[in-house]
């Protein structure tokens, strides 16, 4: 097991993507830090998630993975070779092996193409068959993901957001990929199809030995189907680890803010919690020391001017915060309590009373 | 470069067969696009049969004739110098219609690739292109045509390349706007992802998504190419007297509309219906390939 566990399949490595902005005849160009030095290692065969509010770097990081865009600085490596160094011709015959879902089902898929013209274009591009062979695998890989056969001779606009997403799954498959990275692959979707194509990405995932890198921010999607979970904040992973365990502890406060903002359906499993206050700084100008010290309830002078390094705090749990051993000590259930005002007790008063009352009148059972 | 190979080797079989069939059908069943297709095809057929229909030479000149309304023996009347206007109109379509549709096909198939890379790679190919493309915007169309005609010299076929180069950059800078609005969309991405090559990609994914305006802008310059013939005639550049075309009648034409206004009539009409002709049937072209249109 734990042989297998540190089988590595991708990894990066001090991964950065810079954006330039504006233009400036002297002096250096402005740019927006999307990532900045991201290190990340997949395992062969898990399910590792990467979440984080919209703008943190994300779906940056997933291309980088990929390179659907060239990284500014730092290694991407998959089966022991730096593909962010590899020549064109190459990359593109390895793209076999790495695929990408889309977020958005109604740009992903050209809309000339018909569905088996997208299906079979990754075989035919790498050379996997003939046409016979192409047209019975496109009717498989159709018929695998919950479509009719028949739709092969449809085009995408004739399709729901729910089927297109299981065309632009078929076509992640359609050349035997190993990993697949999903950039948000069901945010886009009606809730009760998201848990369709949830079971779906499940069910392939076994079937097809896959190793899946998923980005999201729906944090119950995450806890479902991932093994092992990364925190992003303005393009910086702050806290990684096996899912439970960061769910069931957080050893950053932002992965427990995340993890708060989590609805739970139940007045009694309510707690209080923290607040984030404010909106993520602007990736043009990150804040010194920790990025995240302008919203951290835990921040002190030292956050402000010192960066923290991402550590390994236990066997596969990283953190990179000053606070952690404050944040293990206090666990999840020893939080600041937030000041109620005083109307607010006094309708939780009001309240209480009445159903105490209502408690009472009820004939027992 | 081994995917683009790869593509065209194995094609998809019969898919895009069906796909083209479909597309057909459904320019037969668009009655718009069905008259328009009449229309240029009528005009074709008289252009192509010219020499075997059974009419006056268009360049014999007759003093007893000089001005005549349409009558039975001039169907269509005659010129200033007593030329028979119907058979100078078929003959005249030739020139019209070669000038027309040469021209717009060359100002595309010059225009399109330089606005695809343009739009595609960006950078430095983009800045070059560009900035090539808005030095001939800011020359007049005209004034462009008539200064290259001039230079390679008068004849119909130097006429036609000084209108299709003229031409060119309204096409450069249209493809390059759209391929930069097509680039974005995941499905692009999506390509690369697969790892098709830059070409592939170029002529799979952005063409068939850039080509609706640029088919609908082609069947709109047809008009503006005749027209620019005409006007490159007038000052002797285009087709040289005596050999008839559409615009060069219309020009003479011009100095008799009290006298002789049959004279404008049938080149404006012509020209008139060559381009509604083109127009609808490009219409009509663009809905039938787009699958999105039922």
């Amino acid at each position: 097991m734990s042989g297998e566990r540190h089988d590595v399949i991708l990894e990066a490595r001090g991964l950065a993507k810079r954006f330039p902005v504006g233009w400036k005849l002297f002096g250096e160009r402005q740019s927006v830090r999307a990532v900045d030095g991201v290190s990340l290692k997949v395992r062969r065969g898990e399910t590792l998630a990467v979440v984080g509010e919209s703008g943190c770097g994300k779906s940056t990081l997933a291309r980088l993975l990929l390179r659907l865009i060239e990284p500014s600085e730092g290694e991407v490596f998959y089966g022991g070779r730096d593909i962010a160094a590899l020549p064109k011709g190459e990359m593109r015959r390895l793209r076999k092996d790495l695929q990408f879902i889309f977020q958005d089902p109604f740009s992903s898929l050209n809309p000339r193409m018909s569905v088996g013209a997208i299906i079979g274009e990754p075989m035919r591009v790498h050379g996997l068959g003939d046409a016979a062979w192409c047209r019975a695998e496109v009717s498989r890989l159709l018929t695998r993901v919950g479509l009719r056969a028949e739709f092969a001779d449809r085009y995408p606009h004739e399709f729901s957001g729910g089927q297109r997403q299981r065309i632009g799954i078929a076509r992640a498959l359609a050349s035997g990929p190993k990993v697949l990275i999903g950039d948000e692959p069901v945010s886009a979707l009606d809730v009760s199809i998201q848990a369709q194509v949830i079971n779906l990405l499940e069910d392939l995932k076994q079937e097809y030995d896959l190793t899946l890198v998923l980005i999201a921010h729906d944090l119950a999607v995450i806890r479902h189907m991932s093994d092992r979970v990364a925190v992003m904040y303005l393009g910086e992973i702050v806290e990684q680890g096996e899912t439970d365990a960061v769910y069931a502890a957080p050893r950053h406060p932002y992965t427990r803010a995340l993890m708060q903002a989590i609805p739970i359906p139940s007045p009694r499993a309510r707690k209080a919690a923290v607040q984030l206050a404010g909106d993520v700084p602007s990736p043009l100008a990150p804040p010194p020391g920790c990025r995240f010290h302008t919203r951290c309830p835990l921040a002190d002078g030292r956050c402000s001017t010192v960066h923290p390094p991402l550590q390994e705090v236990e066997p596969g749990r990283h953190v990179a915060c000053h606070h952690w051993q404050r944040m293990a000590a206090e666990g999840q259930a020893a939080l600041i309590e937030p000041e109620a005002s005083q109307a607010a007790r006094h309708r939780l008063s009001l309240y209480r009373d009445r159903s105490e009352r209502q408690q009472n009148s009820r004939p027992a059972t | 470069m081994t995917a683009p190979a790869l593509l065209t080797g194995t094609d998809d079989g019969d898919l895009p067969a069906r796909g083209s069939s479909r597309a057909w059908k459904k320019l037969k069943r668009n009655r718009s696009a069905l008259f328009g297709f009449v229309l240029v095809a009528f005009f074709v057929a008289i252009a192509v049969l010219a020499p075997i229909l059974p009419i006056a030479d268009p360049a014999a000149t007759s003093w007893s004739a000089i001005r005549k309304p349409p009558s039975e023996l001039y169907w269509l009347g005659s010129d200033e110098i007593g030329r028979d206007l119907l058979s100078r109109m078929i003959w005249g379509a030739r020139a019209s219609l070669l000038a027309g549709v040469v021209s717009v096909l060359l100002a595309v198939a010059v225009g399109v690739p330089f606005g695809l890379l343009s739009g595609y790679f960006g950078g430095w190919t983009d800045q070059i292109i560009s900035r090539i493309t808005d030095a001939l915007l800011a020359t007049p169309f005209l004034i462009l045509a008539i200064a290259l005609a001039a230079f390679l010299g008068p004849s119909l076929t130097n006429a036609m390349i000084a209108i299709g180069l003229s031409a060119t950059p309204i096409f450069i800078r249209l493809t390059r706007g759209q391929v930069l609005s097509v680039k974005t969309e995941d499905y692009v991405e999506g390509a690369r992802a697969i790892g098709l090559s830059d070409i592939a990609i170029m002529w799979r994914y952005i063409l068939p998504n850039v080509f609706a305006p640029v088919l609908v802008q082609a069947t709109l310059t047809v008009a503006t190419a005749i027209i620019a013939e005409a006007s490159l005639s007038f000052l002797g550049l285009g087709q040289q007297p005596p050999d008839p075309s559409w615009g060069s009648m219309l020009n003479v034409a011009k100095n008799f509309m009290t006298q002789a206004p049959w004279m404008a009539w049938w080149p404006g009409a012509a020209i008139f219906l060559v381009v509604l002709g083109f127009n609808l049937l490009g219409d009509g072209l663009r809905d039938a390939l787009d699958p999105r249109e039922s």
